[in-house]
C-alpha cells in the first residue's frame, strides 16, 4: 500500500487550509524540523509562530491568538502537550471556552528510540477529563487530512493525536469523515475490534484476518473521534456481535478502553477485553520490538477476541 | 503631568473602585482584598483615561484588550468595570453567590468587559502575548495591558512570555508589574526573593520603568513614555502597598485572602470620604 509521512500531511492540509482562511495560524515549540512544518513558515513566515522550548506558553499564546480571532494549531510532542501544558490547556483554552487546536505528536510506542519520558501512554486519559474538548487520533493520511479540515471547522478547542511517521492508506481520497461518528471497516456478526490510531486500527484490520481463517466473523470498527465518542455505533455492535476488543497505543485505563467499557457496563453489559498498555512505562525500542514487548498486536488482538467470545454464554 | 482637574478626576474614580471593592467583599464577607486594593490607581488610569473602550460594546473589535493575570484581584476589576457601566453596580452584591457572573476569579465566558479567563496564576501574560502578536499581525493599532502580580512573577510561565513578548517585539504590550511586596505566605522577600525585579525585566530585553503605584500622575507618565518607545513590550513595576487604603488591612501580612464584615467595609468607606 502506498505509504505517506502523516507529518507532511499534516503541514500540506495546513498550508491548503492557510490558503483558504486567513486566520489559520501554525505554533512550535521548537519541533518544527521533528514535525516537517518548515513548508508551511516558507509559505507563512509571520503565520507561523515559534516559541521556543516553551510548551506552557505555546498554548498560553495559543490561547490568545485565539482570543483576537485566529485559529491556531499548536504542536509539540504529546507528553509535552498533554502532561507538561495540561493546566495551561484546560484553563487558557479549554476552561475559557476558546479554539485552540493542540497537536500531540509520537503517541504512544511511535516514541521509540526518544524512549520513557517522551512516550505518551496517557495523554488521551489526560484529555478526556477536560469537558467538551474534541479528541481524535488518524488512522491514515486520508483521515488524517480530513480531520484536520474538521478541526479547523470545528468552533472550540481539539486535541489531534498525530502519528508523525509513515502509515499505510486505509482510505480512499475523498471519503468523508464526521467528529465523533467512528467508522466501521467491516462489518462482522462474532465479535467488534475497536481501535483507534493507525497503529493499532491496522493490527485490528490483520487481526480480522487471522480471525476469519479461524472461522470467526469480526467487524472492524476505525474509532478515530475517542471523544466524543460514538456511543451509538458501539451500542449497535454490542448489540449485533455481543463482544467487543478494543485496542489501542495507550494506557487501557483512561484510553478508548476505559471509553467504551464505559458505555457498555453503564448501557449494554456484554463480554469485553482490551488491548493496550496495562499500567506501564515506556521505554526506549524499536516501534516493532515495543509493539511485540507491549503486546499491541494482531495476535494479542485474536487471544483477546477468543476470550471475549467464549464469555458471551 | 495630568491637568489637574482630571487629576482629580481620576483620584475619584480610584477611590469609588477603592469603596466599592470593599462593599463587594465585606457583603460577602471574605475575599481577596489586599491585592485588590493595591490596583485601584492603576485601574482607574487605564479604564478612565488610557484605554480606548466601549462600555456599551464590550467586544468592540477596535478597543484595547485588558487582562488581568493576577485573577484574584477580580472584584477590584469588577468594581471597575461596574462604575464604567459594563454592569449594573447591583451585581456586585452576587459576587461569588452560586450562578453569579462575578466569580472571585477573572472568566470572560460569564462577565461583560473581561477579555481573558483568569485564576491560574502565570498563565494571563502568555495569552496577551498572542492577542498582542495576533494584533501586530494584521496591523491594528490597538494595546494589550496586563496587570500581574509579584507573587505570579515567581511561575515560570512569566518568564516564558517575557522572553517571546521581547523576540518578537511586541511593542503593543504594556504590563504593570503589581509589586506590594506581599504574597499568601508572607514577604515576598521571605517566601522566595524576586531579586532585582526591574534588572530582571530589562535583561529580558523589556522596556522597563519602576513608580510608585499609587501616584496617577507617575503611572501616567509611565505609560505615555511606555507608548512611545515604539520598539520593545513594556514592563511598569508598580510599587504598591498590598491593602492600600483601607486601615483594617493595609501592609498587613495576611490581607492575602482574609474575612471581614460589612460593618468592617463600612467603616472603611467612611475614612476613604
Amino acid at each position: 500500500m502506498n505509504q505517506k509521512e502523516m507529518r507532511t500531511v499534516y503541514a500540506e492540509t495546513l498550508i491548503e487550509l492557510a490558503h483558504e482562511d486567513p486566520r489559520i495560524m501554525v505554533l512550535e515549540a521548537d519541533l518544527m524540523r521533528a514535525h516537517g512544518t518548515q513548508i508551511f513558515k516558507d509559505v507563512f513566515p509571520r503565520r507561523t509562530v515559534g516559541v521556543g522550548v516553551a510548551e506552557a506558553n505555546l498554548v498560553g499564546v495559543s490561547a490568545g491568538l485565539s482570543v483576537a480571532g485566529k485559529i491556531p494549531f499548536a504542536a509539540t510532542f504529546a507528553t509535552f502537550a498533554s502532561r507538561r501544558a495540561f493546566d495551561q490547556f484546560f484553563i487558557s483554552a479549554n476552561y475559557a471556552g476558546l479554539n485552540v487546536k493542540l497537536v500531540g505528536t509520537d503517541p504512544g510506542v511511535s516514541a521509540a528510540f526518544n524512549g520513557g519520558t517522551h512516550m505518551p501512554f496517557e495523554d488521551i486519559g489526560l484529555m478526556r477529563m477536560i469537558p467538551d474538548l474534541v479528541i481524535v487520533e488518524p488512522a491514515d493520511p486520508t483521515s488524517l487530512k480530513e480531520i484536520i479540515r474538521l478541526c479547523a471547522a470545528h468552533q472550540g478547542n481539539t486535541y489531534l493525536r498525530l502519528h508523525r511517521k509513515a502509515l499505510p492508506q486505509i482510505y480512499q481520497a475523498g471519503e468523508r469523515f464526521e467528529l465523533g461518528k467512528g467508522k466501521l471497516l467491516h462489518d462482522g456478526g462474532d465479535v467488534t475490534l475497536v481501535a483507534s490510531g493507525g497503529l493499532l486500527v491496522n493490527e485490528a484490520l490483520k487481526a480480522r484476518e487471522l480471525l476469519k481463517s479461524r472461522g470467526i466473523s469480526a467487524a472492524v470498527i476505525d474509532m478515530h473521534t475517542i471523544k466524543p465518542l460514538d456511543e451509538q455505533l458501539i451500542l449497535e455492535y454490542a448489540e449485533k456481535t455481543g463482544a467487543i476488543v478494543t485496542a489501542e497505543n495507550h494506557q487501557v485505563a483512561g484510553g478508548l478502553g476505559a471509553a467504551v467499557s464505559l458505555v457498555l457496563s453503564t448501557r449494554h453489559p456484554i463480554p469485553m477485553e482490551m488491548v493496550g498498555i496495562h499500567d506501564r512505562f515506556g521505554q526506549v525500542g524499536t516501534q516493532d520490538w515495543l509493539m511485540q514487548h507491549y503486546k499491541l498486536t494482531a495476535n494479542e488482538i485474536v487471544q483477546k477476541a477468543f476470550l471475549a467470545i467464549e464469555r458471551k454464554n | 503631568m495630568l491637568a489637574p482637574a482630571e487629576h482629580a478626576r481620576l483620584t475619584e474614580f480610584a477611590k469609588e473602585i477603592r469603596k466599592k471593592t470593599l462593599y463587594t467583599i465585606g457583603n460577602l464577607g471574605v475575599g481577596h482584598i489586599g491585592g485588590a486594593l493595591s490596583i485601584a490607581e492603576v485601574l482607574a488610569l487605564l479604564y478612565g483615561k488610557v484605554m480606548r473602550i466601549d462600555p456599551n460594546n464590550p467586544q468592540w473589535e477596535d478597543r484595547d484588550f485588558f487582562i488581568l493575570s493576577k485573577g484574584h484581584a477580580g472584584p477590584a476589576l469588577y468594581a471597575t468595570l461596574a462604575l464604567k457601566g459594563y454592569f449594573p453596580l447591583s451585581e456586585l452584591d452576587t459576587l461569588n453567590r452560586g450562578g453569579t457572573n462575578l466569580p472571585s476569579h477573572c472568566d470572560h465566558l460569564r462577565t461583560k468587559g473581561i477579555d481573558v479567563t483568569t485564576g491560574s496564576l502565570g498563565q494571563g501574560l502568555s495569552v496577551g502575548c498572542g492577542v498582542a502578536y495576533s494584533l501586530l499581525h494584521d496591523g491594528k493599532q490597538q494595546y494589550v495591558y496586563v496587570v500581574i502580580g509579584d507573587g505570579e512573577s515567581q511561575e515560570g510561565q512569566i518568564w516564558e512570555a517575557a522572553m517571546f513578548a521581547a523576540h518578537y517585539k511586541l511593542r503593543n504590550m504594556i504590563v504593570f508589574t503589581d509589586y506590594n511586596k506581599l504574597q499568601l505566605d508572607g514577604k515576598i522577600d521571605d517566601v522566595m526573593s524576586l531579586g532585582d525585579l526591574a534588572e530582571k525585566w530589562r535583561s529580558f530585553g523589556w522596556d522597563t520603568r519602576q513608580v510608585d503605584g499609587h501616584d496617577l500622575n507617575a503611572i501616567h507618565e509611565a505609560v505615555i513614555n511606555a507608548q512611545n518607545q515604539q520598539t520593545r513590550p513594556a514592563m511598569i513595576i508598580l510599587d504598591t502597598i498590598k491593602g492600600k487604603g483601607a486601615a483594617f488591612c493595609e501592609g498587613l501580612e495576611s490581607n492575602h485572602n482574609m474575612s471581614f464584615s460589612m460593618e468592617t467595609a463600612k467603616q472603611a468607606i467612611a475614612e476613604l470620604g
